[in-house]
């Protein structure tokens, strides 16, 4: 990189610590801090403002919200990528054993389990900082069908695969502060997520629309499933990736189990009549991106390129 | 043993090759941690087995290297640990995947099977590379005058060999390479420090030896 693009890197970098600082100046003024804490894995901050309660990592960095809610009314879900993450039930609308990677503020697996009071879900969250705060703040609460392993989501993908047990529906939404850790991105870890699925299994992954990484992520799905539906929004930088082992279905069939569900997830705010239009097989990434693998995934490197 | 006297060539050799040992042991640490990722996870106690685990060896190395250092020190023993840690470093290579599922199946606990996996990929080339800093010492110092600006300009090239090792592989190489591919990448670099002192031990030097005093 020659001087004169570090000149222009440093103002960029400049220009965008002058755009957030007001950002940080409201924070200050309106929300209140009302946790915090340093895990092993990241720093852990609970921000209050009026009747919203969020959960952010590494906040001095100034990472956006791991979750949030709605302190009266705490079955809404308050944030877009998590309302997308149930559109996962448009293809296996009767979850029986649930994986969920990734606790955070416990809203999805609280959903779930509310929506599916019989169906058994596991939870697998690496930092128990979190799932403490989870539990403290933000409602969460396990149950005998509910229980939360703290544990690396690999390791737990890994010692199912080797006992057998079988999942119909998962969610893969381990996030660190930054991104998703690198061993959970690879080719080799969607192969062993693919040994726990059950054959009518649907897998559900949040990633990010946005940066150079997508490309990568989305060449490695598209190697370990094929199709996949990638499901974006205007409003959210999110991209859900939805997939199966079998064919995808039509938009006909998506079409006519949002109306079954519409109802039952209205009190969630789950706007999932809006989704099925939504749901692209479209190949809008570039497919000469390397595959990541064990052996390449750089991801959090990539990520700024 | 005058004709290991060391002269400013057969120095820089020496520095040399400890820069890359002290390279590549940081490298290959670097890369400990995604190599056991897959089987372990990436939780803080991988990253406590592999530092905890390179310490170890690095310790029972140094010991080690010292004593070989007390008889007869020789280029050829010199060059022969860095053969040594080249070779015990590709069962990383080989057979790492076999080795972690056996013990990732036996292990229920990630902590200890992470530490045992790190014992069995990393103990042996690692002491060996251990052992080359104070074997390089030895090679280098003439008379107890010297023993600590030499240590110490040992000492600060292989740091900064590590140094450069840390910083190139978790910045560049991961962007670039495979894991494996790094790794033969240090494989080979040992393998050239250890040619690379046997050819210059091995030549005549420029100077009788009688005539330096």
């Amino acid at each position: 990189m020659n001087a004169f693009a570090w000149v222009k890197r440093g103002i960029l970098v400049l220009a965008a610590g002058l755009l957030t600082l007001p950002f940080f100046a409201t924070l200050s003024v309106s929300a209140e801090v009302i946790h915090e804490e340093r895990s092993l894995y990241r720093d852990i901050t609970v921000v209050q403002n009026g009747p919203r309660r969020c959960l952010i990592f590494n906040i001095r960095i100034g990472d956006r919200n791991q979750t949030c809610v709605d302190v009266n009314d705490t079955d809404k879900l308050v944030f877009a990528y998590t309302r997308m993450s149930f559109a996962g039930l448009l293809l296996q609308p009767e979850p029986k054993r649930i994986l969920v990677a990734g606790l955070g503020g416990g809203s999805i697996p609280m959903t779930l389990t509310d929506l599916f009071p019989d169906a058994v879900i596991d939870v697998v969250e690496i930092d128990r900082a979190v799932y403490n705060v989870a539990k403290e703040y933000f409602f969460f609460a396990e149950n005998p069908n509910m229980k939360v392993s703290i544990l690396d989501a690999r390791v737990f993908v890994k010692q199912a695969g080797r006992e057998g047990v079988k999942y119909d529906y998962i969610v893969l939404d381990a996030f660190t502060g930054d991104y998703i850790p690198e061993h959970l991105l690879t080719r080799e870890f969607l192969d062993e997520v693919k040994q726990i699925m059950t054959p009518d299994a649907v897998l559900v992954a949040n990633t990010f629309s946005t940066s150079a990484f997508y490309d990568h992520e989305s060449v490695t799905y598209q190697d370990v499933f094929g199709q996949f539906f990638n499901f974006k929004l205007p409003t959210s930088g999110n991209r859900i990736i939805i997939t199966r082992l079998t064919p995808l279905p039509e938009r006909a069939e998506l079409t006519s189990q949002a109306q079954v569900f519409s109802e039952r997830l209205r009190k969630y705010d789950i706007p999932i009549l809006e989704y099925p239009v939504r749901l692209s097989t479209e190949v809008d990434w570039d497919m000469s991106r390397r595959v990541l693998t064990d052996q390449f995934s750089p991801a959090n490197l990539l990520r700024d390129n | 043993m005058t004709q290991d006297r060391p002269n400013p060539l057969r120095r820089a050799s020496v520095l040399g090759a400890a820069f890359v040992s002290g390279f590549a042991i940081m490298c290959i640490e670097m890369l400990g941690a995604r190599i056991l990722a897959p089987y372990f996870g990436s939780s803080v106690y991988v990253w406590g087995s592999i530092i905890a685990v390179f310490m170890l060896s690095l310790a029972f190395g140094y010991l080690l290297g010292g004593r070989l250092s007390a008889r007869h020190p020789n280029p050829i023993t010199y060059a022969l640990f860095f053969v040594g840690a080249a070779l015990f470093s590709l069962p990383i290579v080989l057979v790492a995947d076999s080795v972690m599922e056996l013990i990732f199946d036996q292990v229920a606990d990630p902590r200890y099977g992470s530490l045992l996996a790190a014992i069995l990929l990393y103990f042996v080339p690692i002491c060996i590379m251990g052992m080359i800093s104070p074997y390089s010492v030895r090679l280098l110092v003439e008379n107890e005058q010297q023993s600590g600006s030499m240590t110490g300009l040992l000492f600060f090239t292989s740091t900064l060999g590590s140094f450069l090792g840390t910083i190139l592989t978790s910045f560049y190489f991961v962007l670039w390479f495979e894991v494996n591919t790094i790794m033969w990448g240090s494989a080979g670099a040992l393998l050239a420090a250890a040619i690379a002192v046997v050819t210059i031990h091995g030549r005549p030097t420029a100077l009788p030896a009688t005539a330096r005093h």
